[in-house]
């Protein structure tokens, strides 16, 4: 089967990405029975983003994780987020029953839309979700076009 | 100890009974550690604020019910998570002295503390000769 995939002028460069991934995911849940699914890189952690007029935020889920380990760079169009959990509790005489969450390093890179201005970004840790503040540069700011008339 | 990978899927609860609000509930990941005085109990609760944590205890059964409130900022362009409630349920033995039970919540972890009855605790018998 072919489809067009038309291409996007520069508004967001994870748009082709989306296409083949619903392609896929609408593939497997009419085989499947109609589950929600959401879109997977497999990369930890997990990172939302949404975006309004001035800004683009990028959310992650990172539990227990300290400010400290974490370490936060951006160039122009792209972020980097790199840390470690650090939460075995170790001891003579603790026996673990269950062990399921994870621990160690990792570090994600995500390629935003449009260029930010890498001065004003602004990154939060509350109850372990790390909010990440991105102003869009000036040239990628919507601007309203005045018409004129003759 | 080896240590445990992280993993980015969320554990959906799928519980005998339906839940009455909409939206997804999940199974937060635990660990749970037992000492000679106690049984540890560690949950991951990102984005659940003091106030909106249950920690319920009926009869032999502890319940977390934790309540995320999502954040409006902007307009989703590319979601690779889901927030959602969380919610687990663990039976809990006589062992446990249900009165001294102390929680804690901090950075998105839940450190439940439940200290073991003095009944329970482990005892060097003598052997007389």
């Amino acid at each position: 089967m072919a489809f067009t995939i038309f291409q996007p002028t520069g508004y967001n460069r994870l748009y082709q990405y989306d296409l083949l991934q619903n392609e896929m995911n609408r593939l497997f849940d009419s085989f499947f029975g109609g589950q929600r699914r959401e879109k997977r890189s497999g990369g930890f952690p997990a990172l939302n983003v949404s975006q309004d007029s001035d800004n683009v935020y990028v959310f992650a889920e990172l539990p227990g994780v300290d400010g400290n380990d974490l370490e936060i760079n951006v160039d122009s169009d792209t972020l980097h987020i790199k840390g470690q959990r650090k939460i075995q509790e170790t001891g003579k005489d603790i026996r673990y029953h269950r062990q399921e969450r994870g621990s160690g390093q990792f570090s994600r890179s995500i390629h935003l839309p449009f260029a930010v201005n890498t001065e004003k970004v602004n990154a939060e840790m509350n109850q372990g979700v790390l909010t990440i503040t991105l102003p869009k540069a000036e040239e990628a700011k919507p601007r309203k076009i005045n018409i004129k008339t003759a | 100890m080896v240590e445990k990978e992280f993993t980015v899927d969320k554990k959906e609860a799928k519980p005998p009974q339906e839940f009455t609000q909409e939206g997804p509930v999940y199974n937060p990941d635990v660990d749970i550690y037992e000492t000679d005085e106690a049984l540890v109990l560690i949950a991951d609760l990102p984005g659940v604020l003091k106030e909106n944590l249950d920690i319920d205890l009926n009869e032999n059964t502890l319940t977390i019910n934790g309540h995320v409130e999502s954040t409006k900022l902007g307009t989703p362009v590319y979601q690779e998570y889901q927030s959602g409630d969380y919610k687990r349920s663990f039976t809990i033995s006589n062992v446990i002295d249900q009165s001294k039970i102390q929680a804690e919540l901090k950075n998105g972890v839940l450190r439940v503390k439940l200290p073991k009855a003095e009944t329970a605790k482990p005892r060097k018998i003598e052997i007389r000769t």
